[in-house]
């Protein structure tokens, strides 16, 4: 009763993120042919696939990094195919890099805060903000809910890689996000900041969607309710998690061979 | 959004992130205060050649070189016109003020001209940039240096408006309030005041949000997308900024020589302030007015120097040269750098130190 498919039907133009035949062409190489994905709103979605699978593409076209070659993206029933990045992301889109896309020369503190003022009113104020500034207070408490506090006023260069990777979960979670899009959020980092990454991704409002590309199964299988498969830039298979992780053609697929 | 930002040109993340936000970092300097005061009783100090000559120049280089700076150091664009803005801006002061060339100057009071001078400028250098920040990097610098050779040879050849290879001559500066602005005393004050201003601008913009998001689109501009900035139009708001600076610096380099023509907007005078603000350094505001400073006392002073020793004077290019190529080959970011970690192994320092200031 609770399968995927019957989800599907039930969420018309309500869906969160509606992709529909999405292409992308890199020169001739398709990096992704005719991806078709439907996500509700709050739900939360990993996607699997080994190396040049086309997560990460997936992940561009959606925010508008690499506009798709072909196809439709509906964010929350409107159609955002041709919208600049900028204009997503006000919209509620969120999105963090694999490789973390920070701002080395600035201060923790200066990052989150760019993040608060990049969806708000006032990015372009001369006016520095006062003692009482609201996004100044947001970015505090961002700061803090991953648990970077005691080196806000520390520049990001100096970060180590792991802070780094929290961080770059706080960029995405400013202001109100309406859908994230995690780009292997648990690169690299220990068996404890990986309980900690858990911890802040299953803490999130039910309201907060997101899809996640992430090789750990541990990781992704306990923050996840539904499952993309992707394989050579196709959705492959789509499930619940305990359908896909037992289903013979994933596992010979995922776990026989390229997987890192 | 272009994927190429990798080759964009990089700066040195500057140590201005360590200061306390929100503060004003000038305050608890005592170096800075000794030089505000200096610069204040300069009149008392220096004789009229040192005043006008040195250190209103170096003002007004350093002026025009913080444009660049602001671009450079918090935005990671190099632009080449910025001396070209100043120029244009110059111009529009003869043209729409009083001069000996009665057939071009329109006559207007000068507190008319200059606004639209400012105005006109502003526009011009916005316009250029708007231009400019479709590239990235080489391409960048390409397109203001295109720009700065082009208004050059417009300045040539156009005798309508520019009046040519002779340029405009005998430009009227202000009287007003029973004042000779541009005798030397008061326009030594003028050409501070506004060289402070500008300082201060930008030194001010650096912590607030435009200027905190304009480094965020330096260090990651496809980030800074993914945040819900419009990369490009914080780029053209940055140009139209430093472009208003420059155009300030503009008004009073035509004050300062009563004159304007072609060769004060050559391409070798762009090149020079590029030299002034990477000698000085682009991490901090006041770097491009220390660059100034050395740039105008070799320019002034090595002419001398090299006659004594038995060479060519006109070959004091040559030591400018020798200069900026150790200075970029020991120290990316300019004199400053040099200076900090030589207080830095002096032990002097707490690490947030900036010392060395200089205001104005």
């Amino acid at each position: 009763m609770d399968s995927v498919a019957h989800r599907l039907s039930a969420v018309g133009a309500a869906a969160a993120l509606e992709l529909r035949g999405v292409t992308r062409m890199f020169g001739a190489l398709a990096a992704l042919t005719d991806v078709t994905i439907t996500v509700r709103p709050g739900e939360r979605r990993a996607v699997l696939g080994s190396n040049g699978a086309g997560k990460t593409t997936l992940f561009n076209c959606i925010t508008g990094d690499f506009p798709p070659s072909s196809g439709t993206i509906r964010f929350f029933g409107e159609d955002v195919t041709h919208f600049p990045p900028y204009e997503r992301i006000r919209r509620g889109l969120r999105r963090t890099y694999q490789i973390s896309a920070l701002f080395p020369g600035l201060t923790v503190q200066d990052n989150v805060y760019l993040a608060c003022r990049g969806v708000s009113r006032g990015r372009f104020s001369f006016l520095r903000p006062g003692q009482n500034d609201a996004l100044m207070h947001a970015a505090d408490n961002l700061v803090q809910a991953v648990h970077l506090a005691a080196v806000k006023d520390q520049r990001v260069a100096e970060l180590a890689h792991g802070q780094q990777r929290q961080l770059e979960i706080a960029l995405a979670l400013a202001g109100a996000p309406r859908f994230v899009l995690f780009d292997e959020p648990a690169a690299g980092l220990s068996p404890t900041e990986r309980a900690e990454l858990i911890e802040i991704l299953t803490s999130l409002p039910a309201h907060i969607g997101y899809i996640i590309i992430e090789h750990d199964m541990d990781v992704a299988l306990r923050v996840v309710e539904s499952v993309t498969m992707m394989h050579n830039g196709r959705v492959f298979k789509e499930g619940l998690p305990q359908e896909i992780q037992s289903d013979p053609e994933v596992q010979e697929l995922y776990l026989g061979g390229g997987h890192e | 959004m272009s994927l190429a930002h990798d080759a964009r040109v990089t700066v040195r993340p500057a140590t201005m992130a360590q200061r306390p936000a929100r503060a004003w970092p000038e305050v608890n300097n005592p170096a800075a205060w000794i030089v505000a005061v200096i610069l204040l009783i300069m009149p008392l100090i220096a004789n009229s050649f040192f005043l006008i000559e040195i250190f209103a120049t170096t003002l007004i280089l350093g002026t025009i070189a913080l444009s660049l700076m602001f671009l450079a150091g918090y935005g990671g664009m190099v632009s080449l016109m910025q001396l070209t803005i100043a120029g244009f801006s110059a111009y529009m002061v003869a043209v729409f003020g009083v001069s000996a060339n009665t057939n071009i100057s329109l006559g207007w009071p000068w507190w008319l001209a200059v606004p639209m001078a400012l105005t006109l400028a502003t526009a011009f250098g916005t316009l250029g940039g708007a231009l400019a920040v479709r590239t990235e990097g080489i391409y960048t610098i390409m397109i203001t240096l295109a720009i700065g050779a082009a208004f050059y040879y417009f300045t040539n050849q156009n005798w309508a408006i520019f009046n040519g290879h002779t340029g405009i001559n005998t430009v009227a500066t202000p009287h007003f309030w029973g004042v000779n602005w541009r005798a030397d005393i008061p326009f030594y004050y003028v050409v501070l005041a506004v060289a402070a201003f500008c300082y201060f601008a930008v030194e001010y913009l650096s912590r607030a949000p435009f200027g905190l998001a304009l480094q965020g689109v330096r260090d990651n501009p496809r980030r800074m997308a993914a945040l819900g900035f419009n990369v490009n139009a914080h780029r053209v708001a940055a140009y139209a900024f430093a472009s208003f600076v420059a155009a300030l610096a503009g008004v009073l380099q035509v004050w300062n020589y009563r004159q304007i023509s072609p060769g004060s907007v050559s391409v070798g005078a762009c090149i020079d302030i590029l030299i002034i603000a990477v000698v000085g350094g682009i991490t901090r505001p006041i770097g491009p007015f220390i660059g100034a400073l050395i740039f105008v006392l070799l320019r002034t002073f090595a002419l001398d120097f090299l006659v004594r020793l038995g060479l060519d004077g006109n070959r004091f290019r040559l030591l400018i040269g020798l200069g900026f190529l150790a200075i970029v080959f020991w120290s990316s970011d300019g004199v400053i750098g040099l200076w900090q970690r030589w207080r830095q192994r002096q032990g002097l320092n707490a690490p947030s130190s900036r010392g060395g200031r200089r205001h104005g």
